[in-house]
């Protein structure tokens, strides 16, 4: 009865891999041109205050060591063939191998961007749904209002602005990192890393809601003024049945494929909240890495960052087909 | 006693132009219209006379910026908004034009079980495709697998299993073959003949004629004439209006002439007969007040010339 368009399908997705292949070796490329042509000396900034201490020739050892004494192509090429046997080097700043700590970070980024989208899509999705049934009210002007002011608003901004309500006067909450200070890591309770989670999350969802609510929103009077719902009505149906049935799949499915294709959007919120808040995340590491001449770690982060965007997109593209019975299933006439 | 009487329908939209000018658009004025049980209707216009909203107007399911007003009786009680609610769907059904009228997303099968009012919706909807020679693979599809004669078909379903005694069918035939026009308007027919009553909007004169019993001729928003089907014979001499007429003459069969011009925008309405502005037999009196339905000859006629 169902007949799963096996075959394109399978087609759809090579297609996605060779596009994002390509991609990923043209953003390695680029990011590490930028950094080699950075202005940041990647061995000052890994020696620090010491520098001073360290002669011409200690210098040269450690550019050699790390191979910043080769032509840039060389490194390039050499980087890029240790990352294909799954070497992503050593992090100069941690010193430690680069997929160490980008899996550590991607945890604690994960919890933060999963919590931040869910929540985000639930409760946008439900304020658009709120703003479209009752169109035109003070609740409707209250939820638009509310969306497009936070639309422009700055992560940082936010992630001050909720540090500051709830942490500083507040008291509610710990003031940022991922664990408390202090405390062996062993002892860290998931009550700790949630409470640590908290503050992060509802910046980054109080922003994210905007662009669902403003989405369901729209779609939803679209939905509702459409001749099916009209004939709906004609059928003796309203109010919340009508919503549930006619109203409510009709506008998810954009509204899921919206929300993974923000995918983007968060990560790059992500980063920024992550830094307000000391908040030991892939975005906070991002940044020392950028700041630090990092290399192996910003590309290792690069490349990371690039899939994990991309699978979001897939994600998106994935749910529309599989969810849309107007492409799932193949016209049978 | 008439199944469904309306008397005197006015509908108008209101709309802000330069966001503060409200104008009040009369798209539908002092329609009258009568159905008897056991008869089909045929309502003719042109496109984009306002028929669709004679339907949404008897139903009540015309949008927020309209207003109504005139009587509408089912069965010689006054429909309101009420009563209304308890018969859409049961006592009153629509059979939409299009397959657009379907919710995407939604199997054909629970669309046409959600419309049916009886304790087993499943088997009363498989009773209705059977009918209607809809295969039970039919009931697991989605609209837009639908061709055009089974989603005409399902839309004809989700009437019937509802158990309506009246059925307001909006142009249920564009775009489809000859074949699949006459199944329909024979579907029509037997429905009629048990008893109930079919009012058919239609731009479709000529289809129309095959099988209703009665026409209103609708024109700018109001009904011009109300002829039986018995006048429309030769050279429509028993016709009465000259729309009506000129209607009757455009057909191919006959001598395939349409009349100059186009209907009235509801925004510029003439002051007198809405027909004067293309009316070949117009006077000076016809432009000084809009004429009132009379009787003629056993049909009504908005005309002060007609004989
Ligand atoms: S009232 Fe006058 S203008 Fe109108 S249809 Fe009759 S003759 Fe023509």
């Amino acid at each position: 009865m169902r007949k799963f368009n096996g075959g394109k399908l399978g087609l759809f997705i090579l297609m996605k891999g060779v596009r994002m292949v390509t991609l990923l070796v043209a953003i390695c490329f680029i990011s590490f041109l930028l950094v080699k042509n950075s202005p940041i000396d990647p061995i000052q900034a890994y020696i620090g205050a010491d520098m001073l201490k360290v002669g011409p020739e200690q210098r040269e050892k450690i550019a050699e060591y790390w191979g910043l004494d080769q032509p840039v192509m060389v490194q390039f090429l050499n980087w890029g063939s240790a990352v294909l046997a799954g070497d992503l080097g050593t992090s100069m700043i941690f010193r430690r191998p680069v997929i160490e700590v980008i899996g550590e970070r991607f945890f604690n980024s994960l919890a933060l961007m999963l919590s931040a989208w869910l929540l985000s899509g639930v409760v946008g999705f439900v304020m658009g749904v709120i703003a479209a049934m009752k169109k035109g009210t003070w609740i409707d002007r209250m939820i638009k209002w509310y969306c497009f002011t936070l639309a422009s608003t700055p992560t940082f901004w936010m992630g001050l602005l909720v540090l500051m309500v709830f942490s500083v006067w507040l008291g509610w909450f710990p003031i940022g990192m991922g664990v408390p200070a202090g405390v062996l890591s062993e002892d860290v309770t998931l009550m700790d890393r949630i409470q640590h989670l908290i503050l992060p999350v509802l910046t980054l969802s109080i922003l994210g809601v905007a662009n669902v609510a403003l989405h369901t929103r729209q779609k939803l009077i679209v939905v509702m003024a459409s001749d099916y719902v009209l004939f709906a009505r004609a059928r003796g149906e309203k109010g919340f049945a009508l919503f549930w049935r006619h109203g409510l799949r009709n506008v998810a499915l954009p509204a899921i494929t919206l929300q993974f294709a923000a995918f983007s959007e968060l990560f790059g919120g992500a980063v920024l909240a992550e830094q307000v808040f000391s908040y030991p995340g892939l975005g906070q590491a991002t940044i020392e890495a950028g700041l630090r001449g990092d290399v192996p770690l910003l590309l290792g982060l690069v490349i990371f960052s690039t899939i994990f965007v991309f699978v979001g997109n897939l994600l998106a593209d994935l749910s529309y087909r599989v969810l849309d019975p107007r492409t799932r299933e193949v016209r049978k006439i | 006693m008439s199944i469904l009487e309306v008397e005197n329908l006015s509908v108008s939209f209101k709309q802000y132009t330069d966001g503060f000018k409200e104008i009040n658009h009369k798209v539908i004025s002092s329609l009258s219209v009568t159905l008897e049980a056991g008869e089909i209707l045929a309502v003719v216009g042109a496109s984009g006379s306002g028929k669709s909203l004679l339907a949404h107007a008897i139903l009540g399911i015309l949008p927020r910026n309209a207003s109504i007003s005139g009587t509408i009786k089912y069965k010689g009680v006054e429909l309101t908004a009420a009563r209304l609610a308890t018969l859409r769907g049961k006592e009153l059904a629509l059979v939409p034009q299009s397959v657009n009228f379907l919710d995407p997303l939604m199997r054909v099968g629970s669309q046409v079980r959600t419309a049916s009012n009886s304790e087993d919706v499943v088997s009363a909807q498989r009773k209705v495709f059977e009918r209607y020679h809809l295969g039970k693979e039919v009931e697991s599809m989605y609209p837009f697998q639908l061709s055009g004669g089974m989603a005409r078909r399902t839309l004809l379903s989700t009437a019937m299993v509802s158990g309506a005694k009246v059925i307001i069918a909006d142009e249920p035939t564009p775009g489809l073959d000859p074949i699949v026009i006459k199944e329909a308007l024979s579907n029509f027919r037997e429905f009629a003949d048990k008893g109930c009553a079919v009012m058919l909007i239609t731009h479709d004169i000529e289809s129309a004629l095959q099988i209703t019993d009665k026409i209103a001729v609708f024109y700018a928003g109001t009904t011009v004439e109300i002829a039986s089907v018995k006048d429309f014979v030769g050279k429509g001499e028993a016709i009465r209006h000259p729309y009506t007429k000129a209607l009757w003459r455009a057909l191919p069969q006959n001598e395939f002439i349409s009349i100059p011009g186009s209907q009235p925008h509801p925004s510029s309405l003439p002051p007198g007969c809405l027909f004067a502005p293309r009316c070949e037999i117009a006077t000076p009196e016809c432009e000084q007040a809009p004429p009132d339905m009379r009787e003629l000859r056993d049909g009504m006629v908005r005309c002060i010339h007609a004989t």
